[in-house]
């Protein structure tokens, strides 16, 4: 029987999906002896031609990592729509933009201002910046287009699954993967390889959590000398376990620092920042204004809290109008 | 009405009106609607009211999906401090309120369209003055006008 095909791409990411990928270890042998890898940049020689020749539907499963920020990206993920079954949103920024979808706070002339002139470390005095096509003896070179706005992989192309985190855990990327292998396809949009519970329900600290969690301050992490054996949202840290779907064993808090939301929303939930602000807000132990908005003061960046990986996937996707007062 | 139908209701007159979405608690400001109609009080016609059983049950989620579909402002009504029908409902809405403010401003948004008003069972009049200075509020900010990327 031919081996399934799996091919593997990246978009706006940092490279840790494609780290987090490797990082399943000695089983990267059992999964090579399981499937055919048909394409992979960062890893194997093959060129986009190569997917151009294979025939329509026959890849089996393409994982594609980080948002849709460039004309190339949305090439890409077309072109691999077309030669797939099944494609999956690998991990936050291809699920819901992640970190670079932050970006959708900026306008693209802001964002080409900022990176191209205003960095102190940049020295650019004839004010340079990417152009479409620049000639180079007589030869014209084509850059990509940036897009007006970071894009999930869901608004471009249909994704069948995803597979949350930044980055997906190496337990969570082979749980998705033998999901997908099993041939028992779950339902279509469904989270694979997570849990379908919020962090708490498997964090080790949340016996320690009273029936009510109530805060009255907040504390930045290295601002407190954390008791590994109490629940952080009790010391004054904002953990965002109880909105995050769970699946990553609470790495971060057993590493003494709270849940940041990397695991996104639990199913039903449709704009996580806003849900992740409503749990934040019916937890503050006050009842007056100016108690309240003291509270609040303590979050310098609200939308870069709770929207830390789920901007461009929120009810409006990043700033709602253009100029910037 | 569902939300999504909000950008599809006529515009009554050239002059901008804006849409304003109403968040209503049952116990209270939705009773003091009525009283105001059954009163024959007069408030303006810009405000498409969701009953809900209480402040508190009003998602944020509710609220920016209010304003992607075309909503100018949102008005969140409940009972006053003290008097929710579930003890503490209203509360949970006045921090959920601040806090959405914050990040409605972050997002390009003034804070001035979401605004949130104690309307007991009773208060028709206050409810009707509610009514008149969030609308005159909205109109003095015009329209919302998001931008063409919202809605890819």
């Amino acid at each position: 029987m031919e081996k399934p095909k799996i091919a593997m791409y990246w978009c706006s990411s940092c490279g840790g999906c494609e780290e987090a990928t490797v990082d399943i270890a000695e089983k990267i042998l059992e999964l090579a002896d399981l499937v055919d890898i048909v394409f992979w940049p960062v890893a194997l020689d093959y060129k986009e031609k190569d997917v151009e020749n294979l025939p329509d539907g026959s890849i089996t499963v393409s994982l594609i990592n980080g948002g849709v920020r460039m004309t190339d990206h949305e090439h890409m993920v077309k072109l691999l729509r077309k030669k797939s079954k099944i494609i999956v949103a690998y991990g936050a920024c291809s699920s819901w933009g992640g970190v670079p979808g932050l970006l959708n706070l900026y306008g693209q002339e802001e964002l080409f201002s900022r990176v191209y002139s205003e960095v102190p470390t940049v020295e650019n005095p004839e004010q340079v910046t990417p152009s479409r096509s620049t000639k180079v003896d007589d030869v014209e070179l084509m850059l990509p287009e940036v897009l007006p706005r970071l894009l999930p992989l869901d608004r471009v192309v249909g994704v069948d699954y995803y597979v949350p985190g930044c980055p997906p855990t190496a337990e969570v990327t082979w749980r998705a993967l033998e999901v997908l292998l099993s041939g028992k396809a779950p339902p279509q949009g469904s989270v694979i390889g997570a849990s379908e519970k919020a962090l708490c329900d498997e964090c080790p600290l949340n016996g320690t959590k009273p029936d009510r969690v109530l805060v009255q301050d907040l504390k930045r992490p290295h601002q407190v000398i954390v008791d590994p054996e109490k629940c952080l949202l009790t010391q004054g840290l904002l953990c965002l376990g109880p909105a995050t779907r769970g699946g990553c064993q609470a790495l971060c808090v057993k590493a003494r620092m709270p849940c940041t939301g990397c695991f996104g929303p639990l199913d039903m939930v449709s704009d996580y920042g806003a849900k992740a602000a409503s749990f934040f807000a019916s937890i503050v132990d006050f009842q007056d204004e100016e108690s309240i908005e003291r509270v609040m003061d303590r979050l310098p960046d609200p939308v870069g809290t709770f929207y830390r990986y789920t901007l461009a996937s929120s009810a409006l996707g990043g700033r709602a109008r253009a100029n910037r007062k | 009405m569902p939300l999504s139908q909000i950008s599809e209701v006529d515009k009554v007159s050239d002059q901008f009106e804006p849409k304003i979405v109403l968040f209503a608690c049952n116990w209270c400001t939705y009773a003091a609607m009525d009283l105001a109609g059954t009163s024959r009080m007069k408030y303006p016609p810009n405000f498409r009211v969701i009953r809900l059983m209480c402040s508190g049950r009003v998602d944020p989620q509710f609220i920016l999906e209010a304003f992607r579909d075309g909503a100018d402002g949102v008005l969140v009504a409940g009972c006053h401090p003290g008097d929710c029908h579930y003890m503490e409902g209203n509360y949970k809405a006045l921090r959920r309120m601040i806090l959405l403010r914050r990040i409605l401003e972050s997002l390009g948004i003034e804070k001035e369209r979401l605004r949130l008003e104690w309307i007991s069972a009773g208060e028709a009049v206050k409810f009707v003055k509610a009514a008149h200075e969030m609308v005159g509020q909205i109109k003095a900010l015009g329209p919302l006008q998001l931008s063409a990327q919202v809605k890819v």
